[in-house]
């Protein structure tokens, strides 16, 4: 299983490296969101900075939006997930070689969020350790419920907009805990940072128990 | 049967193969042809008192025979981004072949030097036809589906696949091909099996050829 898994990450990633999708054109489209939220706030530094932890999630949500559109887009083409199906791998091996790619790509839009949010918005970071676990575990939950709901609309005409129809009101839980995390790790709250951070990490169970009882339905017959 | 959207594309084909046998299936648009390959590599569900390919029950569990099928389509399944080294190795890696199986494979298509570092994307039909077919070779598949095999080929790539299905009948394996083409002489030497209206309309036996094996 474990083998399997990584024929499809690293295949996804040789992909990306290829590509370079995330690079050249997620990353620039989460910082102009950033750019166009500074804009819309008339350079506000005290509202900028009190809706940093939103904003960086709001930008990686739809990050993870078009990573995970994209990452299904190359199984339809040409009829590529109808040769991983004779190539014997099971649709858990699949979803989860591909959620963990998006995760890596993800993580590298998060990473950039974070340094495009300090330049623009001048942030300070006071407890590392929370922003980063809640970095880590809202990330991962992105892009598992990404890939589940990439395989349930892949090679759907309409998929381009039922994608992020259905991927954004699921995601929610993690946009709001994420950015009551965040929130408290950027000292503009004084919330329960840790609660938030666990509630995220009880939210990336559950996408992982819900992946592992719908790749077989969603992937044996898309 | 197999119902696609409700539409029953297969209704009722009754055909038998045997093993290393060369089977050319004909029949107008929408005949069927397209449907009865991608069921016997297990790809469609059936509805169907009897259906068997390898001894493998596709009405029971239809994903075990997928590991020993090799089907090529009407779409090369390809990542036009990758270098047609990346998917050679990854055919290879997905299919447990050694680097020199897969090596022998894209040199039985011309796929040497240059072209291997060369984007999928930017190969023409043909070539990107010649990666396909290699990749279907790297997984040596016990029973071969070919849909329009020799489309967007050129002669030497024509000549190097029928070869390449001859060497497969003789090591054992059972190609089906659906094809409108004349074809090679080897390929017309193929029994002929023509479809419509997604039943077998009409089976001519190659001489010499014995029918037990249920393939649909």
């Amino acid at each position: 299983m474990w083998r399997e898994i990584w024929l499809i990450c690293r295949k996804d990633l040789t992909v990306e490296r290829r590509a370079r999708v995330t690079l050249i054109q997620i990353v620039p489209t989460v910082l102009l969101i950033l750019v166009v939220f500074a804009f819309a706030f008339d350079a506000n530094p005290s509202l900028l900075g009190a809706g940093a932890g939103g904003l960086f999630w709001v930008a990686v949500l739809f990050g993870a939006v078009l990573g995970a559109k994209r990452s299904f887009d190359i199984e339809a083409e040409g009829g590529n997930l109808d040769a991983l199906r004779l190539g014997g791998l099971s649709p858990a091996a699949i979803l989860w070689g591909k959620a963990m790619a998006l995760a890596v790509q993800m993580a590298a839009v998060a990473v950039f969020t974070a340094a495009g949010l300090v330049v623009l918005f001048s942030v300070a970071v006071t407890d590392w350790l929370l922003l980063v676990t809640a970095a880590v575990c809202g990330t991962a939950a992105f892009a598992i419920c990404g890939c589940l709901y990439g395989a349930m609309t892949v090679g759907l005409r309409s998929a381009d907009t039922l994608l992020p129809l259905l991927l954004i009101p699921v995601a929610a839980p993690v946009l709001l805990a994420g950015t009551r995390a965040f929130d408290v790790a950027l000292g503009t709250s004084a919330d329960q940072g840790w609660s938030w951070t666990a509630l995220l990490a009880v939210v990336l169970i559950t996408y992982v128990a819900v992946g592992w009882a719908a790749a077989g339905p969603l992937l044996e017959d898309a | 049967m197999a119902l696609l959207d409700r539409f029953p594309a297969l209704a009722g084909v009754d055909l038998s193969v045997e093993s290393g046998e060369m089977v050319c299936l004909r029949g107008p648009n929408g005949a069927g042809k397209t449907t009865l390959l991608r069921a016997c590599a297990g790809l469609v569900p059936l509805r169907s008192t009897r259906a068997e390919v390898l001894g493998f029950d596709l009405i029971a569990d239809r994903r075990l025979v997928r590991r020993h099928v090799g089907l090529l389509g009407h779409r090369t399944p390809l990542y036009g981004d990758l270098r047609v080294d990346d998917q050679l190795r990854h055919c290879a890696a997905l299919h447990s072949a050694s680097d020199a199986e897969a090596s022998a494979a894209a040199e039985r298509f011309s796929l040497e030097g240059r072209l291997l570092g060369v984007a999928i994307r930017r190969l023409s039909e043909g070539q990107q036809r010649r990666v396909a077919l290699a990749c279907v070779t790297i997984a040596r598949p016990q029973l071969w589906l070919l849909d329009e095999p020799h489309a967007g080929l050129d002669r030497t790539s024509r000549d190097a696949l029928d070869e390449l299905l001859g060497d497969a009948v003789t090591a054992g394996a059972t190609v089906m091909f659906a094809t409108h083409e004349a074809g090679s002489a080897r390929l017309a030497a193929a029994r002929q099996v023509t479809l419509a209206g997604g039943r077998v309309s009409m089976s001519a036996p190659e001489p010499g050829a014995g029918t037990s094996a249920d393939v649909a």
